[in-house]
């Protein structure tokens, strides 16, 4: 098992003891055969000689899971003929991590044209992950002519309003928000007045310490406003959050992955199992990008996230699919 | 012979051009403002419309055709008078403008897209 040249560790500030020197040693040990995993804070090292007895779960209070998002089931253009196969490829990369995720979070573009053969075919390939739980959120293209409806009968069963719901697990609160319906021209996402009067209420009896998962399609800060890549009122929505000691905000939508860090709230957004889209600015619009076929797999991949108890920052990693 | 050659081949590239010019005023231009038949073409390029304002006489009939890959629709901004289904790549819509007045319109999946139809 070769070194994943592709992982980033993009932040962790968790003062864990791990210095970054020690870190990469262990890394280039990888290159041997050994693989460096971070558990409870401490840094260890495996032999990859049997690499199937080494997934374990995380270890006790820690939680584990991982966010895969826009997996544009039904596209079939030149920037991806195979959406399938990509698809595939991003659940057999989350099977073959060294910690099992406690379940994952699809952060919405299940489909590319809300066709039930398109949702029907993305939960058979999910039922191929070890984790067999999967939190969805709707992206604009799941949510196509029926305002929604069809997704909710499918994933939103216990959600409220159009699919907004939150849970507990491990300790760590998670909030799936809607901000893609009711959209007005010349606007960016809208989460509505009713989704906020929730969201609020939902937050409310927390206390500070309780770390905070925030999961929506479109990004809740304005990553770019020209391409539509931001959320009206999202900042009444973090309004609400601003008093806890750790709130990580996880979205899609704009297939790379971009991070922000303001006072005690982490955004991220994750790259699509399906086709790379420019960079701001870079292009006419924001459409799918091709590249040559080579390179397709290393701008799709996953995002590993990471609970340690105690610790106010939770491990984001990406991964490519190269 | 080579100057023979030449002022055929000058003929007959003339006389293409000709015969293009006449063709070209029996079929709509591009963005197809072809009076003559009240048909008029907004193509969806790059997450965009085009012609963003396209003027146009009572009865015309508008067609707008997506070029992207990823799909668009076309909604009037005041959820009035127009309202076309999911357009895929290739999928055109088509909507004849009775009334004189400004239709203003976007694509409800990609809100930052907006357009406007002024007919009079």
């Amino acid at each position: 098992m070769r070194r994943q040249k592709d992982e980033l560790i993009l932040h962790n500030h968790n003062n864990d003891g791990v210095d970054r020197r020690g870190f990469l040693k262990c890394m280039a040990w990888a290159g041997t055969g050994a693989l460096c995993v971070i558990k409870g804070g401490v840094l260890r090292s495996y032999s990859l000689s049997d690499p199937a007895s080494l997934a374990v779960s995380a270890p006790d209070g820690e939680l584990a899971f991982v966010q895969i998002s826009d997996s544009h089931m039904g596209f079939n253009k030149a920037a991806n003929p195979d959406v399938v196969a990509t698809l595939q490829a991003a659940v057999d990369k989350i099977n073959a991590a060294p910690v099992e995720p406690a379940f994952l979070l699809h952060t919405g573009d299940i489909s590319h044209l809300s066709k039930p053969t398109e949702f029907d075919t993305v939960d058979q390939i999910l039922k191929s992950a070890k984790a067999k739980q999967v939190f969805f959120v709707p992206g604009e293209h799941d949510v196509l002519e029926d305002n929604g409806q069809q997704y909710l009968d499918r994933y939103g069963k216990t959600a409220k309003g159009a699919g907004w719901y939150s849970f507990g697990n491990k300790g760590v609160h998670f909030i799936g928000l809607v901000n893609v319906l009711n959209l007005k021209a010349g606007g960016l996402g809208t989460l509505g007045s009713e989704q906020l009067e929730w969201l609020e209420d939902d937050v409310k009896g927390l206390s500070a310490s309780t770390p905070i998962v925030v999961f929506a399609h479109i990004p809740l800060w304005a990553v770019y406003p020209e391409w539509g890549w931001g959320t009206e009122d999202s900042a009444q929505a973090l309004s609400y959050l601003k008093r806890f000691g750790s709130v990580t905000v996880l979205n899609g939508h704009i297939h790379q992955t971009m991070q922000k860090v303001e006072g005690n709230i982490t955004f991220h957004t994750a790259t699509s199992t399906a086709f790379p889209q420019p960079q701001p600015g870079t292009a006419p619009s924001p459409g799918p990008l091709k590249v040559p076929a080579e390179q397709l797999r290393s701008l799709l991949g996953v995002t590993s996230v990471d609970y340690v108890p105690g610790k106010h920052t939770l491990a984001i990693v990406d991964s490519s699919l190269a | 012979m080579k100057k023979a050659i030449l002022s055929a081949a000058t003929t007959v590239v003339v006389a293409m051009a000709f015969g293009l010019s006449r063709s070209s005023q029996a079929r709509p231009a591009a963005n197809g403002q072809n009076t003559s038949t009240g048909q008029y073409q907004v193509e969806i390029d790059n997450f965009s419309f085009g012609p963003a304002t396209l003027t146009v006489p009572v009865g015309a009939t508008v067609t707008w055709t997506n070029q992207d890959e990823v799909p668009h629709n076309v909604v009037s901004t005041d959820g009035k008078d127009i309202k076309s289904p999911v357009l895929d790549t290739d999928q055109k819509f088509t909507h004849t403008f009775a009334q004189a007045g400004t239709y203003a319109y976007y694509c409800s999946i990609h809100p930052k897209m907006t357009g406007k139809v002024i007919v009079q």
